[in-house]
């Protein structure tokens, strides 16, 4: 077992510029940790080790020439298969993109490039990013490290568990309903959804183009910081990316270590704790609120009503603008196609693509997209989704003139067993109660473990702030790191078992 | 299936209303929605970026000088332009449109409530009130091969070009037409050149008819009298030139007047333009319409044209074509029926810089409307598709003017610039046509000519200027047309000494 993959990556980064160590030596190690270990955890879809390796060898001869490169230069990271790879298949979990080479990049993959991180492969998710556990995958699921017959959260599950498995430093996910905090939360690992609009939409195959979110899935508060520095910014491609320089998301984790909040109001969302919440969740929940209280906090309560709706227009706001966006894929350019023996017409082509390409989940949401958008249910359905989601943002705004920051569970249980809630579609989208209202008004959240439930798997603690002070979420994130890391006497992710080798 | 009424008679008993969706592809560089050209003519599914493919991932960002335009055709339209106004999603399944939705303006248009003025062949003045104008992009064509016609029909198989998908269109809609009674054919087709020589005047784009720059819509619906209900229409869609528009709606006042004469009603449908036949045909009836399930686009901000930048925009704009047509008209001298033949024809701005290139408006108009209208009309092009400048025109003229060539000689100039030879100094040059202004030439030629004609000579010497006309052409013939017969006459009469 090597070292390199269980260091963070702003460690392993110190040790490059150090010339400790190659990114060549981390990134080998990182592809020899996926070797041994991903025929257990099947969090990657594609491995691309020699394009890795070439991106390493690149970065090692640049900074032997004492080049002036990126703080993250050389540190390998894995990508989310909702996210186009330029000449690395992109399938976003479905069938339906089996095979398909895009020919471009997404904007913060050129970011990644550019600042010569490897790209050690794509990781698994739920089709089109729809699920709460990647057991919608169309290409098997992902087991938690914590215990493979667990769920390791979804969409982004891939991206979760290959971090937690120390397969890789660093991922990207993306979250539109809780996708990247959720996976977080039950994988012990440390996720954020960066306010809407302040990381590039161009080049994330769209779910729901009002709730799509790409950010950083680590290990350490301190390494989503500088991964979300690096791939975060305006992106003229993107008409809904902010055009503002991002804030000071490194120094604000950096000032957080310090766990001094003095003067920090952090408000308690009422209605995202009690029924439904885990005892045990509900347990960690308050000993974390202890701890940032003792770091000089101010803990208030606060209320947000209309949160009760968050779930029911999210289900029709995210099912109508998914019907539309998953509308492209039809066989005619890209991708699979089916081709009907009897009279294969485009139309008939088209229905028999979509037939075989697209699983369950998505064709329900399809459906009940389509349905919320036709004549005369418009108004009733996505029309009165709209006027939520109106009312979810005033009262983020209200709750934010009370608080600093708002906290509350990141998902109301820990991991569930594999198949558990597979037929049971409403069960499984209770899981993002407390990530969708995020996602709705557009604000930033974050996850980061907050200890072990009684059955010895990890909960996730949420910290959400105003759109555009995503450092809020840095500085209180990591001071609650620090706090809770100096109890457990290190990273939660030690309690975690070991994972058989294969090799 | 009930027979035409004949259009005469039609009229007399039924009013027509009609209803215009014209499109225009505008002239940017770059398509609605993304860096790829916005250009013609390029090999197939070139002109594309993976936006205008639609692929997965990729994300449109609206073309500020699209904006521009649609705001200037706007204004010119007298409409009001939006504060703030959204791009919708127009949901509907076919291979030509790669996302399988029109990004498209649906109930927040850029621009709202305008009219505009048409001149009517007599000269009078109709006014058509406009609903809107709105942003929208343009699909992908389709290629049926292997069926007749090139239709789908009875087609192998389909090929699609994206090089055209995300041109960016202005739609611009009329509201309902009422009072044009029998010359409502007429209002149609004046309506659409009307905006076509303003989109022209605008520089927003070349509206070229044959192109399908400009694609007009027509409905059409009648009914028993002015004060009635308005009648069911029908919509006949694509309907690509001038003419055609005329014919379409006429074909329909007789189709519907035969419909409603056997008590049958008439279907809301869409109707196609057949130009070979002169009819329209049953398209797809609307009740089946598919729910094109509209919703704002997610992927694109609201458009809120800053009201300092409009009025910019306004102050920018030139003068727009009846009032520039107008004042032309009066600088000129032309008479009604001459200034709307040069209008008809396309050649306001030939006429114009061959003037400023130095030709007298009647001489420039002679070259135009003659020589050059037969030429263009023999090869089947636009006056402005010759390979002839106004200016060299112009420069033609003036060779005229200075009495160093003749008509006929400057015919065989324009032939030889028309030929690709060059401008006319130098078509002349080298073609050797210049008038023989030297008299010594003229002279021996004269001497020949009389020589040659005792007869003729005596008769003129006895004081019969008749027959002088046999001596010039004699004169003109040896020296193959490039003397001066003017100059010819003087030097005859003064050799015989009368």
């Amino acid at each position: 077992m090597s070292d390199l993959t269980r260091i963070s990556a702003a460690a392993l980064a110190e040790k490059l510029t150090a010339k400790e160590v190659s990114s060549v030596e981390a990134t080998q190690a990182h592809l020899d940790r996926i070797a041994d270990v991903d025929g257990a955890i099947h969090a990657f879809l594609q491995v691309s080790g020699d394009a890795a390796l070439a991106t390493a060898a690149d970065v090692d001869a640049r900074r032997a020439a004492g080049e002036s490169l990126h703080a993250l230069a050389g540190v390998p990271i894995a990508v989310k298969d909702v996210v186009v790879t330029k000449g690395l298949e992109t399938t976003a979990g479905s069938r339906i993109l089996e095979g398909w080479i895009p020919p471009y990049d997404a904007t913060l993959v050129e970011r990644i490039k550019a600042a010569g991180l490897p790209i050690l492969g794509k990781t698994n998710m739920d089709e089109f990013a729809m699920g709460s556990s990647t057991e919608h995958s169309a290409y098997g699921n992902t087991h938690n490290p914590w215990d493979l017959d667990r769920i390791p959260g979804g969409s982004g599950g891939g991206s979760a568990a290959a971090v937690a498995a120390y397969e890789a430093p660093l991922a990207i996910g993306t979250d539109t309903g809780g996708s990247i905090r959720q996976p977080a939360a039950v994988t012990g690992t440390v996720g954020v959804k960066p306010t809407y609009g302040g990381v590039s939409r161009y080049g994330l195959i769209a779910l729901a183009s009002s709730l799509d979110q790409a950010g950083p899935v680590t290990r350490t508060v301190l390494d989503s910081a500088l991964l979300h520095e690096l791939i975060g910014g305006h992106d003229p491609r993107d008409s809904t990316s902010i055009d503002e320089p991002l804030p000071a998301l490194v120094a604000a984790a950096q000032q957080g270590a310090k766990a001094d909040l003095t003067g920090v109001r952090v408000g308690v969302i009422r209605e995202l704790q009690g029924e439904g919440y885990q005892p045990g969740v509900l347990a960690r929940f308050e000993e974390s609120l202890e701890l940032l209280r003792g770091a000089g906090a101010q803990i208030v309560e606060v209320s947000c009503p209309h949160f009760t709706y968050a779930l029911a227009a999210y289900y029709l706001i995210l099912p109508a603008e998914a019907s539309s966006n998953l509308a492209k894929f039809d066989g005619m350019r890209f991708g699979l196609r089916v081709v009907p023996e009897d009279n294969p017409t485009a139309e008939r082509v088209m229905s028999a693509t979509r037939g075989q390409g697209f699983g369950d989940e998505v064709k329900r949401r399809i459906i009940l997209g389509t349905y919320a958008l036709s004549a005369g249910y418009y108004d009733a359905y996505y029309g009165s989704a709209q006027k939520v989601r109106t009312l979810i943002q005033r009262d983020f705004t209200a709750a934010f003139e009370a608080a600093d920051v708002l906290v509350s569970p990141t998902a109301p249980t820990t991991a569930f067993k594999l198949g558990e809630k597979l037929d049971d579609p409403l069960a499984m989208y209770l899981n993002d109660v407390a990530t969708i209202p995020a996602n709705l008004a557009g604000v930033p959240g974050l996850s980061l473990p907050s200890g072990l439930s009684d059955d010895g798997l990890p909960v996730g603690f949420q910290v959400l702030a105003p759109a555009k002070a995503d450092d809020r979420l840095y500085r209180v994130g990591a001071a609650l790191e620090a706090l809770l890391e100096n109890e457990w006497g290190g990273p939660l992710l030690l309690k975690a078992p070991e994972l058989e080798v294969a090799r | 299936m009930s027979t035409l009424v004949d259009y005469d008679d039609a009229v007399t008993r039924y009013d027509t209303v009609i209803g215009i969706e014209v499109h225009v592809e505008l002239g940017t560089v770059t398509k609605m929605f993304d860096g790829a050209p916005a250009g013609f003519g390029e090999e197939p599914n070139t002109s594309v970026t993976p936006v205008s493919l639609g692929l997965p991932g990729s994300l449109p960002v609206v073309n500020g000088k699209a904006v521009e335009y649609a705001i200037r055709i706007g204004l010119a339209l007298n409409c009001s332009i939006a504060e703030t106004c959204r791009f919708a999603r127009k949901n509907y399944f076919y291979p030509d449109v790669p996302k399988n939705f029109q990004t498209s303006q649906y109930d927040e248009p850029i621009a709202y409530e305008g009219w505009v003025d048409v001149e009517l062949d007599d000269g009078s003045i109709f006014r058509v009130e406009i609903e809107r104008a709105h942003m929208e992009e343009d699909a992908g064509k389709n290629t049926h091969i292997g069926g007749s016609d090139g239709r789908i029909h009875g087609a192998e198989y389909s090929l699609v070009d994206y090089n055209r998908a995300g041109i960016p269109l202005v739609e611009i809609v009329t509201k309902p037409i009422t009072g044009a009674g029998a010359r409502a054919p007429e209002v149609a087709r004046a309506y659409v050149q009307t905006l076509r020589d303003l989109f022209r005047a605008l520089e927003v784009s070349e509206a070229r008819m044959e192109r399908g720059n400009v694609r007009a819509d027509v409905n059409v619906s009648i009914r028993p009298t002015p004060n009635s209900p308005l009648g069911t229409r029908t919509e006949t869609k694509n309907v690509n030139s001038f003419r055609s528009v005329e014919r379409a709606v006429r074909y329909e006042v007789s189709r519907q007047a035969g419909v409603l004469d056997d008590g049958i009603a008439i279907i809301q449908e869409t109707r196609h333009w057949h130009e070979d036949t002169g009819t329209t045909a049953s398209g797809r009836v609307k009740s089946d319409a598919e729910d094109y399930r509209y919703f704002p686009e997610p992927d694109l901000v609201p458009i809120a044209p800053d009201r300092a930048w409009v009025e910019e925009i306004r102050a920018g704009l030139p003068e727009l074509p009846a009032a520039r047509r107008r004042r032309l008209q009066g600088e000129w001298g032309y008479a009604d029926a001459e200034m709307r033949d040069v209008v008809n024809a396309g050649a306001v701005e030939l006429i114009e810089t061959t003037i400023a290139a130095g030709a007298s408006p009647a001489a420039a108009r002679k070259w135009w409307m003659g020589e050059l209208a037969r030429t263009a009309k023999q090869q089947e092009i636009e006056l402005a598709e010759l390979p002839v400048t106004p200016t060299q025109v112009g420069q033609l003229q003036k060779l005229v003017d200075d009495g160093r060539i003749n008509d006929k000689l400057a015919r065989q100039v324009l032939e030889g610039v028309l030929a690709g030879e060059g401008d006319p100094e130098t078509v002349l040059v080298a073609r050797g046509l210049e008038v023989v202004s030297d008299d010594g030439p003229l002279l021996e030629a004269i001497d020949a000519a009389l020589a040659a004609q005792p007869d003729i000579a005596e008769k003129i010497r006895s004081g019969n200027l008749g027959p002088v006309g046999a001596i010039i052409g004699a004169v003109m013939k040896a020296t193959r047309g490039q003397a001066d017969a003017g100059r010819v006459r003087e030097l005859l009469l003064e050799r015989i000494g009368s």
